[in-house]
């Protein structure tokens, strides 16, 4: 068909027409494309400048290597151990669980672990690795490392963890860390460090560990690092190293710990050796123990409940929280307050016939046929109590206190461990507030043999004696240096005591080892230069009825554990220069002349020497037995290893 | 218009065809397709065999076709209008039973070592048929409803089989393309008028109809509406395209981090960073300023186009030449629209810069079409 010209005409103009202004329509489009490119890339540029940077850029901290603890020689107490774990963070995971069920063929994990790394990753916020498992082994954690691109999310890390390496000789000062819980943040110092956000970062959970956190924890680094879409690591950034935490070497001498330690055996004890002149801490042992490396790695139930059920209570640090009536090494006190008031004087004579009446009470003395007529090293050496119920009625209670705060009883003294007990040095006005009661005569007659009201620790015991030996004022110290700069040594007023006074006293407590017949006979040292001066001590944990009495008391033998007496005794050695004095409170051990002041012995000879003691230190008729009793301990080697253990 | 028409005029024959070729568009769009590559480079890491290579070889195939195409005569590619449609709507019924699936659509036909995507091939095979149908048609009744009707009837029936695959992008390009055609072609205003008001009834329901069972769109397509409006309701899920798209954008700022230095493409936070979002690695390294200048040249190519349109005096040619400019403006404005956020997610590609192969292909045929109507034009 053909078509007229015209109509051509027109409908070309028309084609021509609607092509301008589809033309129009486009270009308008394009102008509305370019404006808005304009708006995204121009305007708002910074915005989204800054919203790549957060896609790309991570920042994570790096925790830094926690200071490590040294024995005052410089053997290895708490150090780093590398420590492999995985972790996997949500928003990368995407499907968490379905993540993990892969990760389970590549490494072995228990429904155990995948239920508590799926609530701990629901409690978190996604972008917060969680970890899955931690001490993988090396095979593991590289087998992770090669199958990375199939786990998305999941992230293996090393990092150090801590290790202990002499296990339970110091669990209780030391303490130990562990990951950071809710409660920790109202306890720990400066709780706002990001650090603590770190996922299983290991803080001090008790003990040294504890108090010296702020010194040992250190400055957080921290490193930008360039990730992917599926948060994989590109590359490094930057990096800027944190600070590790500060070294600190403690006064404890480890190889003499460890010699307490074992000599303490299973017994529930506690035994604390202190340098006489700088009330340095040489031990603090506390039986039994625990090894603390089970509290890092996440203790189990069955090992936790069997520390919580033992009836010695290995969890309890004895030493400085253990409170004890001191029993008659509470004596030296009640003497020199006596002394000191000018009640009496050493020559001073009390006829001891078995008992003391008083106010129509009859107190007894521990030998029921009495003691005769006694001066104070008698009195001491027979640990008469008349003699002593006698005198505390002539000082009077208020007296006696203040000489046993004098001498570092019933007061906290600053040392960075766990609880440290203070103690119970009762007088009228103590009583009356405590009690809402008069005090009676009768417990100014408990007090002045360590019983009733009266409450020690063995470390407040053993600064006691220093304190005698000494006759200055010395302070406990646990912390030799901090980051090798060392901490100065309390400077020691003198007590205030006349120095004949404190010599009697010292006499007295010589006698008592040395003398035959004194109760501390047994635990005597026979090297001239190592000479020993001590008091023994037997704390009631029960109340004996006057119709027991009139039966015949019990014997401990007869008693079940429980209801046995507190042994304990004080000491320090050599008499003529003293260096060491130490305490040790067998609990329920029965008689502390025969329990508790062997083990004085030993420990006071192991610090002396500085080895094993010497056979010939000890008297003849013992020898056999003790060379058989070191034989049979379990002391670690030079190196700090378990007997019949590989691991360091 | 018959062929004796054209021979009565002098069109070029043999070699000499070469000067008539239009060079300058053909060198706009090997530009764009040189960007393309540069881009596919770099998303790659610098690997030449995963994307650039393969998409550099199709272009020099397709441009083979290209100029065997343009040096066939218009009037022979006119004769096989009604031939490439009727192809391109039985190997439409072919993909919906023997069809490849993908992402929960059927759009490929899988054919020996090719894949092909026949919806793409219709774009050019229905704009073919419309300009062949208006050529023929009398002008004075391209308004008359019957006639009006037909065309539709045309645009439709393809659409219907593209939007069963489904495949809401190419759907929309359909019927939009062809209404650029009738458009072009001078059918009176009101039809248009209509059927924008008749449209905006239809997207009322599509949302009022929601949930029901009587709901027009896949679950997935409702998804990428709602997070078309709103791309922070889902994160990191289907509003995370949307995002990451807009960040790679706006972090390029005014020059742009570098080539081969875009931190969102290199770090996997793209998605479909070399299929339908490369612009956004294009604006990340080169900024604003590379940006524009690929869409100027864009522009430039459409320009070109339609100003070839309006010189051309022959009726089938300026039609295909104006349905080809406007597929060709539609590829690009939905794509741009998507990847800025202006426009849900609907899987349109950026002509001659994402990969793929039956996109390049049929423009380059397309683009071989127009060629053959410039060189071969009444003079």
């Amino acid at each position: 068909m053909r078509k007229a010209p015209r109509d051509q005409e027109e409908s070309a103009r028309r084609v021509t027409r609607r092509t301008l202004f589809m033309g129009g329509c486009m270009s308008a489009m394009v102008a509305v494309l370019g404006a808005r490119m304009r708006y995204l890339q121009v305007d708002k540029a910074d915005d989204f400048q800054l919203l790549a940077e957060e896609n790309r850029i991570n920042i994570r901290l790096i925790s830094p290597a926690r200071g490590l603890i040294f024995d005052r020689n410089g053997k290895l107490i708490a150090g780093n151990e590398q420590n492999y774990r995985v972790t996997i963070t949500r928003e990368d995971a995407g499907d968490v669980e379905a993540v993990l069920n892969k990760l389970s063929h590549v490494i072995p994990l228990t429904a155990g672990d995948i239920d508590r790394t799926l609530k701990d990753v629901k409690k978190n916020s996604p972008f917060v690795p969680v970890v899955v498992a931690d001490r993988l082994s090396w095979d593991d954690f590289s087998r992770i490392a090669v199958n990375a691109p199939a786990l998305p999310g999941v992230t293996p890390e090393s990092g150090l963890s801590r290790i202990y390496p002499r296990s339970d000789d110091l669990a209780h000062l030391v303490g130990y860390v562990a990951a950071v819980s809710e409660k920790d943040f109202e306890t720990l110092p400066n709780p706002d460090d990001p650090m603590l956000k770190i996922p299983k970062f290991l803080v001090g959970k008790l003990g040294v560990e504890r108090r010296m956190e702020a010194d040992l924890r250190g400055k957080a680094g921290n490193k930008r690092i360039e990730v992917n879409s599926v948060g994989r690591v590109m590359r490094e950034l930057e990096r800027t190293e944190g600070t590790p935490g500060a070294d600190i070497r403690l006064t404890i001498d480890a190889d003499v710990q460890n010699f307490v330690q074992a000599r303490l055996g299973d017994e529930s004890a506690a035994c604390v050796v202190m340098d006489v002149q700088t009330g340095d801490l040489i031990a603090c042992a506390s039986a039994p123990s625990y090894d603390p490396n089970l509290f890092v790695r996440g203790i189990s139930h069955a090992d936790y409940s069997g520390l919580m059920e033992n009836d010695h209570r290995p969890l309890a640090d004895k030493s400085v929280q253990g409170a004890y009536p001191p029993g008659s090494t509470f004596k030296m006190v009640t003497a020199l307050a006596a002394l000191d008031a000018g009640a009496i004087t050493p020559e001073t004579t009390v006829y001891c016939p078995g008992g003391y009446e008083l106010g129509g009470r009859r107190f007894h003395c521990h030998s029921r046929g009495g003691h005769g007529r006694l001066n104070l090293a008698g009195a001491l050496v027979k640990s008469c109590d008349v003699y002593f119920y006698d005198v505390s009625q002539r000082v009077g209670i208020d007296k006696m206190a203040e000489m046993g705060r004098k001498l570092g009883l019933g007061t906290r003294h600053d040392l960075p461990m766990s609880s440290v007990a203070q103690g119970i040095m009762p007088d009228k006005a103590w009583k009356m507030e405590r009690h809402g009661q008069e005090w009676r005569i009768g417990d100014t007659i408990n007090a002045s043999i360590g019983q009733g009201y009266v409450l020690t620790s063995p470390m407040q015991l053993a600064l006691m004696v220093s304190r005698i030996a000494s006759g200055r004022s010395i302070a406990p110290r646990l912390i030799h240096s901090i980051a090798g700069k060392e901490v100065p040594i309390a400077e020691a007023e003198p007590l205030g005591i006349d120095g004949s006074l404190l010599r009697a006293t010292r006499q007295g407590m010589y006698e008592v080892v040395n003398r035959q017949g004194g109760t501390g006979y047994g635990s005597r040292i026979v090297d001239k230069t190592l000479l020993m001066a001590g008091k023994s001590g037997t704390s009631q944990v029960r109340n004996i009825s006057a119709t027991e009495r009139a039966r015949g008391v019990i014997s401990n033998d007869q008693l079940p554990w429980r209801r046995r007496d507190h042994a304990l005794f004080v000491g320090y050695a050599p008499f003529d220069a003293p260096r060491y004095a130490c305490a040790a409170v067998v609990e329920h051990g029965s008689g502390g002349s025969l329990v508790a002041g062997p083990i004085v012995r030993d420990a006071l000879l192991r610090a002396l020497t500085g080895g094993i003691p010497p056979l010939e230190a000890y008297p003849e008729a013992q020898r056999a037995r003790i060379e058989t009793q070191m034989k049979e301990l379990k002391l670690r080697d030079a190196e700090g290893k378990a007997p019949g253990s590989s691991r360091a | 218009m018959s062929f004796l028409e054209y021979r009565v005029k002098t069109a070029p024959t043999g070699l000499s065809k070469v000067f008539y070729f239009n060079w300058g568009l053909y060198l706009l769009i090997t530009a764009v397709a040189a960007i393309g590559w540069l881009m596919l480079y770099s998303i790659s890491g610098g690997d030449m065999e995963l994307w650039a290579e393969p998409q550099m070889k199709r272009y020099i195939a397709g441009s083979v076709i290209l100029f065997v195409i343009a040096f066939v005569p218009i009037w022979f590619w006119r004769n096989m209008s009604g031939l490439a449609y009727i192809i391109g709507f039985l190997l439409l019924i072919a993909v919906e039973f023997a069809g490849s699936q993908s992402k929960g659509a059927q759009r490929w036909l899988d054919i020996g070592p090719l894949q092909l995507q026949p919806s793409e091939l219709m774009k050019v095979g229905l704009v073919m048929m419309l300009a062949a149908y208006y050529d023929w048609l009398d002008p004075k009744k391209t308004s008359r409803p019957l006639w009006v009707l037909l065309p539709v009837v045309m645009i439709l029936a393809p659409t219907a089989l593209v939007l069963m695959q489904p495949n809401l992008g190419t759907s929309v390009m359909l019927i939009l393309g062809g209404a650029g055609v009738m458009f072009a072609a001078g059918v009176s205003l009101w039809y248009f008028a209509a059927v924008g008001a008749l449209v905006g009834g239809l997207v009322a329901s599509v949302f009022t109809l929601r949930g029901t069972p009587w709901q027009f769109l896949h679950d997935y397509q409702y998804t990428r509406i709602d997070t078309f409006l709103d791309p922070t309701s889902d994160p990191l899920g289907a509003g995370y395209n949307i995002i990451q798209a807009q960040i790679a954008l706006g972090s390029g700022g005014w020059g742009g981090k570098g080539f081969m230095q875009g931190t969102q493409s290199r770090l996997n936070f793209l998605p479909e960073k070399h299929t339908d979002f490369i612009f956004t690695t294009v604006a990340e390294e080169f900024g604003f300023v590379g940006a524009f200048a690929l869409l100027a040249l864009y522009a430039l190519i459409i320009g070109f186009c339609l100003i070839t349109a309006m010189k051309n005096r022959d009726r089938y040619s300026q039609l295909l030449i104006i349905g080809i400019a406007m597929n060709f403006f539609l590829y690009l404005a939905i794509n741009l629209a998507m990847v800025m956020g202006m426009a849900p997610v609907v899987g349109v590609p950026l002509p001659f810069l994402s990969y793929g192969g039956s996109v390049t292909l049929v423009l380059l045929i397309a683009f071989g079409l127009v060629q053959s109507a410039h060189i071969h034009r009444l003079r």
